[in-house]
């Protein structure tokens, strides 16, 4: 019998499941747990992760045979599994770190346990988990023991032992990549498709995978922002950002209120052009020609406030820990700009919701539904088109949101189109975001002094335009920085879009990997 | 859909004019590599070279006052200039650092007259076919590449193109420090194009490494993989810097910087 290939269908949780309900996907109520005579006896032993101000997780140490059950009972109390991290110890001694995120009530409970050599795979139960222990099999010789996928996923040096799933001469096999037509990234995706239809899709990634995590080891904090906003150069201020939130938190600064606000200004500053040039690929994707060009020159645009404001077109050099390296000037000209980048973006999106070739493409195409997306581990726009009500602006607000009223744009269809119009609702709101906080920002310091305690540890967090993107920092001597890891939001969501692939057609694969937004050099890293 | 039609027709051209002639190069208030004034730089002081994070500058080899700059290292981040006590590093507006020669890239306190002999080959003034390869960036640079085929700096109009295939290629244009997992790709890339050739390297990472070079998955950008007719270092360089790039390749522009130094 030949091996599984990835990704199965059929491996997805028997254990978590989710309502229909649009809030806070998953009711607990609805929750069933595959291994119902597991036992929830774990002690929970509440600690520190820095501070427990400011958000900042409870920690819960475990038994490593526990691990299963406290996750369990974590999900099964409304919790959701956001990342899995490693963080060596002397020897072959390591630690695991399972972040779970309680959005209802606005906290996150981290469960730590101590292993050494082997650690149990929760993937059977949390395929989300599923690419994180294959990459830490991969980059710290960790075994997870019976991982449902046992195959390699970052390193490229070495067979992964998978057979061709097909020699059927009527299936073709297509590999596609690494190096694609047109500019963009770099990947590999392999196709066995008959006539028009996918039958099986993989995505091959890491190809970029450049090994940032460990780059920051021994940088300063104030270091270590230039290296978070060069991990994905779209998401710049979203990772320095979320890096600078981490080391804010595990030293007790104090970020200024005008710093915060300023933060919360860029980071849907950045959203703007990520979307507008979300917008005109995906009209590319469907050789709406006009639409495309449109699209990218207000993308164009909205990068060239980004750099009048800024210096940077990418947002970059902005924020140090404890604040702003500098204080932002907004005069007049920016909201006259913002206002006509406005109302051009409605009339542009006004006239794609009325371009029929353009929106035939979209609707039914690469449908994702709730409940793989919530066990999958999907993120951002990616799971509000499916329905799932998340947002960390919102549910675990950090900088200036909780000043402002974040709307959420949810829809239940999960198709291209669902995603289509979350990002233009979420482009939107952002535009109302910015006014508002134009016209509220208030006068003072942007940087409050900062220094850094030795062996502090912390975590930080930002809705990226992708969705949900993390920090776990740890310091070591010196205050200076001892072991990183970034959770982005497109590892998240490439786990997930191999999903809405299979059993779709070739035509469509296009317009569905536009309508995902997905970022390479986020996922490798 | 006639509306799309009608309303670009009434909107007319979004294209600028410049790289032809004068116009808005869109890059206003965009900061480039930091300028460095030797005048106003102490003897005994070190916080630039610390606060680097690419090693861009170091410390003067032994015996000799100063700091070396390699601008070719340089990710723009701007931390000497906030570090440095003077005037020594100032900000600057100069992002058009496209160089023949990796030496240019290195400061020195007087540029020698140009290597100007250089000459691209006969029948390449006019038009490029150019291969992208991903070796790795953090798509930045991807970004940026993109957006030179926008309407406002519409790349077509000055008659280079991407191309598909690296058979139709004359120029390879890499991004990123061209970690181990693409430097197979990219060789092939290169093999499949037909002879004459050139090579770009567009971005700091594929310089010199930048802030991803080295370590345990990636290489120190193009150097010593494959020969680069043309170095461009930013992060990322802004469109109109890869346009000036472009143009120099063709020598329908002079290069703006020689010894470290931006000739205006």
């Amino acid at each position: 019998m030949e091996e599984k290939p990835y990704p199965v269908r059929k491996m997805t949780a028997k254990l978590v499941s989710i309502s229909d309900k649009t809030n806070h996907a998953p009711q607990s109520d609805v929750m069933v747990a595959a291994d119902a005579d597991a036992q929830m006896d774990v002690p929970p032993k509440p600690g520190a992760f820095g501070e427990t101000e400011g958000g900042q997780p409870n920690v819960v140490s475990c038994r490593i045979d526990d691990i299963l059950p406290a996750l369990q009972q974590e999900c099964s109390n409304g919790g959701r599994l956001e990342m899995l991290y490693v963080r060596p110890k002397s020897g072959s001694a390591f630690e695991l770190c399972y972040l779970v995120n309680h959005a209802e009530s606005g906290r996150f409970v981290m469960i730590v346990s101590e292993a050494m050599d082997v650690a149990p795979s929760m993937a059977r139960h949390f395929p989300l988990l599923g690419w994180y222990e294959r990459e830490i099999q991969d980059l710290f010789g960790i075994k997870f023991a019976d991982h449902p996928e046992p195959y390699p996923l970052v390193r490229h040096d070495h067979k992964d032992g998978r057979k061709p799933l097909s020699h059927d001469p009527d299936v073709q096999r297509f590999p596609f990549g690494p190096i694609r037509a047109d500019v963009v990234e770099s990947a590999e995706f392999a196709f066995y498709y008959a006539g028009e239809a996918i039958l099986h899709y993989h995505p091959h990634l890491f190809f970029k995978h450049r090994g940032m995590e460990r780059r920051f080891e021994g940088l300063t904090p104030q270091t270590g922002v230039i290296f978070a906003e060069r991990v994905s150069g779209i998401g710049s201020f979203a990772h320095a950002l979320a890096f600078a939130q981490a080391c804010e938190v595990a030293s007790g600064c104090v970020v200024p209120q005008r710093a915060k606000m300023l933060r919360s200004l860029l980071g849907e500053l950045e959203r703007i052009y990520n979307h507008l040039a979300y917008l005109g690929h995906l009209a590319d994707t469907t050789t709406l020609k006009v639409g495309q060009a449109e699209g990218k020159l207000l993308a164009e645009r909205a990068k060239q406030i980004n750099g009048k404001l800024t210096g940077s077109r990418f947002l970059r050099s902005v924020i140090a820990p404890g604040g702003l390296r500098r204080d932002l000037e907004l005069k007049a000209w920016f909201e006259l700009d913002l206002d006509r980048l406005r109302g051009q973006a409605e009339w542009y999106t006004n006239f794609l919701l009325a371009s029929n070739s353009f929106r035939d493409r979209l609707l039914t195409t690469g449908p994702l539904d709730q409940r793989t997306a919530y066990d999958q581990g999907a993120t951002g726009p990616i799971a509000r088109a499916s329905g799932i009500d998340r947002d960390l602006r919102r549910d675990h607000s950090y900088a200036a949101y909780d000043t402002l009223t974040v709307p959420v744009p949810v829809r239940q269809k999960g198709d291209a189109d669902a995603r289509f119009r979350v990002r233009i609702e979420e482009l939107f709101a952002s535009f109302d975001m910015v006014k508002a906080l134009f016209r509220r920002l208030e006068k003072g310091p942007v940087l409050s002094s900062y220094t850094q305690e030795a062996y502090a540890e912390g975590l930080g967090w930002a809705e990226s335009p992708r969705g949900s993107l993390f920090y776990a920092v740890h310091f070591g001597p010196e205050g200076r920085l001892q072991h990183v890891k970034i959770k982005s939001p497109s590892f998240s969501n490439w786990r997930v879009f191999p999903f809405t692939v299979q059993d779709s057609n070739m035509m469509d694969y296009a317009i569905n990997e536009a309508s995902f937004g997905l970022s390479i050099a986020g996922c490798d890293r | 859909m006639p509306f799309w039609t009608i309303s670009g027709l009434f909107r007319g051209n979004a294209s600028t004019k410049w790289g032809v002639r004068d116009g808005d190069d869109g890059q206003e208030g965009v900061l480039g590599m930091p300028r460095f004034n030797p005048a106003h730089c102490l003897t005994d002081c070190t916080v630039c070279a610390e606060s680097c994070p690419t090693e861009a500058i170091t410390m003067a080899p032994n015996g000799e006052a100063g700091i070396a700059i390699d601008y070719g290292k340089c990710v723009a981040c701007q931390l000497c200039v906030e570090a440095c006590p003077t005037d020594a590093l100032t900000t600057s507006h100069d992002w058009a650092f496209g160089v023949r020669h990796r030496e240019d890239l290195h400061w020195v306190s007087e540029p020698t007259p140009d290597h100007a002999t250089h000459k691209t080959p006969s029948g390449f003034f006019r038009s490029l076919h150019v291969r992208h390869v991903d070796a790795g960036s953090c798509n930045g640079c991807e970004s940026e590449l993109q957006a030179l085929n926008n309407p406002f700096y519409n790349l077509h109009r000055l008659g280079v193109f991407f191309t598909a295939s690296p058979r139709f290629a004359d120029v390879l244009l890499v991004t990123g420090p061209v970690t181990h997992a693409m430097r197979g790709p990219l060789l092939a890339a290169y093999e499949a194009m037909p002879e004459p050739r050139w090579v770009m390297a567009i971005g700091t990472c594929a310089v010199a490494g930048g802030t991803a070079g080295g370590g345990e998955f990636c290489a120190n950008g193009l150097e010593g993989i494959l020969p680069v007719d043309l170095y461009l270092p930013g992060c990322p360089p802004n469109p109109a810097a890869i346009i000036e790039a472009f143009m120099l390749l063709l020598a329908r522009k002079q290069q703006r910087v020689k010894g470290g130094q931006y000739a205006g």
